[in-house]
């Protein structure tokens, strides 16, 4: 289907209905249940930095001391404890069943006492939870790239402040997609080739790296790092010229490699899984870290040295692509194959070429995605849809559209925890993607002949 | 090693529910990709909608069972058209894209604590099948032959599950044979060719995407009924990744093709299951592979097998080459 380059103000309108339409029925989907709700209870998820934690007791008593409930956190770390009445209680972590790397980040923040309760509601409550180790007290709101900690109500620094905590933390999460999902474009602008197993490059380096920085190796974290790209730019390598270059040789339609890379995907996948265990892990180097603090955004040293190196890397991509000979034969072939080919470029030297640095960034990428929140098997297969959110938000093919949709979905993701709850965060990223695709189908930096 | 119980168990598996219930999915993910050449790789979804509209309406509202499945098949068809506005279109490969991610969307939301109340949040919901399996005709018991048999709740199931297999292929089968089949078919073939004859293409689309989800909604309904619970993690995108190897094994567009692809599908997997087991069992792989990864290795497979299919038969068992076309338009 081809759309006109120029499109009528009438076609305009009906988008923006279409949108606002869109817009409503997931809103009636979202907020229907929430009238639901009945009986007072206080709840809550306990999470550390590394994801949910199972199995602590938390006990609500009365203010006069009289035990009401006890409650064991649920593998996904919720639990909930239903109270009698409205009124004030006093809720207890029992901090021996805490996991011994985790401890609470405020002293004596075990007890929460006279939490309110009105009537019909279930009240959330929060325990923050730092890794073991960590200086207590230091309260600082705490966003990592990964998952932030969920809203709190009526507590923390003024919201402007949280909104611009958040978007740190989104800008964070933003330059790691934008460097895994370069390659992701630049191959599917090269062979129009949608690669599903681009999530498994980002996960081979994480796990490469985690590999040599713990024992027998234990190696440097940076040394690492450098391994992790050398055998990501080699496993993308491999899967070009592996089974890339003889599918396209024998003539395979888009549609077919397609598939056959998300069976590439689950086969690569599942070896890691097997390999690895299904365990998150950290890396054992800058894990425990005090906040640094500007006005209201505190961050901690390894997030932003992730987020300079990444703009770093981010700014040598650039002028890779921009100013060098092969960089300049990439826009080329990337531009129109066949004309790139007539002026002499080796279009199958540019495409092997645009799988050594694809793959070699995304396991950067899977580091510092690692880095900032836990290394486990499906960790690329998580990243995956938020790429290609990004890759397709900026524009299909475009290296540059692929930076900027990718810090859209980082900032989308991490903002709207300062309204919706941190389980929907990637949702909204996903929302956003639609909503984009109904308006501008080509993205905000694609040319509108690639569209529709 | 007992090869006759592993055979048993694979038998078991080709014609047990799971099989049935992934071929009316496979035929709905049919109309769209094999007749209409929809790349629609959101069918989790639509199973997602059928499941839960069940579950909700019963668990939920104390709504019966039978009115729960109608509230599933509306709800496919409200997710088919707010899915369609958006993405159909667009071309083949954002299409799959925004699928996908639509079917994520949906997941993350059932699953939200906002939901808690209505779906049970990541619990889900649970017996809210009862009436179904009151219904029941078969007396309790074990049935069938030798090490091939299922207790009168799976057979039950099934016995539904076929027939509902037949049913709907019959139907597909009088729809693709029909004028408006045809058109399905050129809209498949050549876009542009069926527009210039004056056939409004998204609109064909529409009823399609229409028509396949609520066949997976069918599909998700037996899903959640079979095991009296639904849970929002189980309705992922390999889900949907399954349904594709079922339907590329047996040939899309074809009206056979998915439901040979189900039963050759689950037998491969569920023989491969029980052999491995026992295998560990035996200690045939010592320290290599334990209980845990039989299930990642079952994906492992699942993988190396589409993409086997796609590199040397695409148009799958039953399926013509020539009339399969895999590139995007």
């Amino acid at each position: 289907m081809r759309k006109q380059p120029w499109r009528g103000f009438r076609e305009a309108v009906l988008r923006v209905r279409l949108v606002l339409l869109v817009a409503c029925a997931f809103l009636v989907l979202i907020f229907t249940p929430s009238a639901s709700a009945q009986g007072e209870s206080i709840k809550g998820t306990l999470r550390g930095p590394d994801g949910p934690v199972a199995g602590v007791t938390l006990t609500v008593s009365s203010s006069g001391g009289d035990e009401v409930g006890k409650a064991t956190t649920a593998k996904d770390g919720t639990w909930e404890v239903a109270v009698p009445d409205a009124g004030a209680y006093d809720v207890t972590l029992d901090t021996k069943t805490l996991p011994k790397d985790l401890q609470l980040r405020n002293q004596g923040g075990e007890t929460l006492a006279d939490v309110a309760v009105a009537a019909g509601q279930n009240r959330t409550v929060i325990f923050p939870l730092v890794a073991a180790g960590t200086p207590q007290e230091t309260p600082s709101p705490g966003a990592t790239a990964g998952p932030a900690p969920p809203a709190e109500d009526g507590a923390g620094p003024s919201s402007f402040g949280r909104f611009l905590q958040l978007l740190v933390a989104g800008i964070t999460f933003g330059v790691i997609i934008a460097i895994t999902s370069i390659g992701l474009s630049l191959v599917f602008g090269t062979t129009g080739l949608i690669n599903f197993a681009h999530g498994e490059l980002v996960t081979i380096g994480a796990m490469v790296a985690y590999v040599f920085s713990t024992s027998p190796f234990t190696l440097p974290l940076a040394v690492a790092t450098l391994i992790a790209i050398v055998v990501g730019a080699l496993v993308g390598g491999a899967m070009e010229g592996g089974l890339w270059r003889p599918m396209r040789r024998r003539g395979a339609g888009l549609i077919q490699m397609f598939i056959m890379s998300i069976g590439l995907a689950l086969v690569l996948r599942h070896i890691i899984l097997v390999a690895f265990g299904s365990r998150r892990s950290q890396y054992s180097q800058y894990t425990i870290q005090s906040s640094l603090q500007w006005g209201p955004i505190s961050i901690t040293p390894r997030d932003l040295t992730v987020t300079i190196i990444c703009i770093i890397v981010l700014l040598g991509v650039a002028y890779w692509l921009l100013r060098t000979r092969i960089g300049k034969a990439t826009r080329a072939v990337s531009d129109n194959r066949d004309l790139a080919e007539a002026s002499g470029i080796n279009v199958d030297r540019v495409v092997m070429i645009v799988w050594l640095v694809g793959g070699g960034l995304a396991a950067f990428g899977g580091v510092m995605y690692g880095l900032t929140g836990a290394v486990y098997w499906d960790m690329g297969f998580n990243l995956l849809l938020l790429m290609f959110a990004g890759v397709i938000l900026g524009g299909l093919g475009s290296a540059f559209g692929a930076v900027v949709g990718s810090l859209i979905v980082g900032i989308v993701a991490q903002v709207s925890t300062l309204w919706f709850p941190v389980e929907l965060q990637f949702a909204w990223a996903l929302l956003v993607l639609i909503l984009v695709l109904l308006v501008r189908p080509q993205g905000i930096l694609g040319r509108a002949q690639r569209a529709g | 090693m007992d090869f006759l119980s592993i055979l048993g168990n694979g038998v078991r598996g080709m014609f047990g529910p799971e099989a049935a219930i992934y071929a009316i999915a496979a035929i709905g993910l049919n109309v769209h990709f094999g007749y209409t050449g929809l790349l629609n790789f959101g069918q989790v979804a639509f199973m997602l909608v059928g499941a839960y509209g069940v579950a909700v309406s019963v668990a939920t509202f104390g709504w019966s069972l039978w009115v729960g499945v109608l509230v599933g098949l509306g709800c496919a068809v409200v997710l088919a058209l707010i899915l369609g506005i958006p993405t159909l279109r667009l071309r083949g490969d954002y299409l799959a894209i925004a699928t996908i991610a639509a079917g994520e969307i949906l997941r993350y939301f059932y699953r939200s604590a906002y939901a808690e109340p209505l779906t049970g949040g990541v619990y889900g919901l649970r017996q809210f099948a009862d009436p179904f399996f009151e219904l029941n005709p078969f007396p309790p018991g074990r049935y069938g032959i030798g090490p091939i048999d299922f207790d009168s709740r799976s057979l039950w199931v099934m016995t539904v599950g076929w027939i509902l297999v037949v049913l709907i292929s019959l139907l597909v089968f009088l729809l693709v044979r029909s004028p408006w089949g045809r058109v399905l078919r050129a809209v498949r073939e050549d876009e542009l060719a069926a527009r210039s004859l004056g056939k409004n293409v998204y609109s064909f689309k529409m009823q399609s995407l229409v028509l396949g989800g609520v066949i997976g909604a069918v599909g998700g309904a037996l899903l959640a009924i079979n095991v009296q619970s639904v849970q929002p993690d189980s309705y992922n995108p390999v889900t949907t990744f399954y349904l594709y190897a079922i339907l590329i094994l047996g040939g899309a567009g074809t009206i056979f093709g998915p439901i040979i692809g189900s039963i050759i599908f689950w037998f491969i997997v569920t023989f491969f299951d029980a052999f491995l087991r026992s295998a560990v069992g035996a200690g045939w792989f010592g320290d290599l592979i334990d209980g845990a990864d039989v299930g990642a290795i079952r994906f492992v497979l699942v993988g190396l097998g589409l993409m086997l299919l796609m590199a040397f038969r695409p148009a799958g068992i039953l399926g013509d080459p020539k009339e399969l076309r895999l590139d995007v338009r």
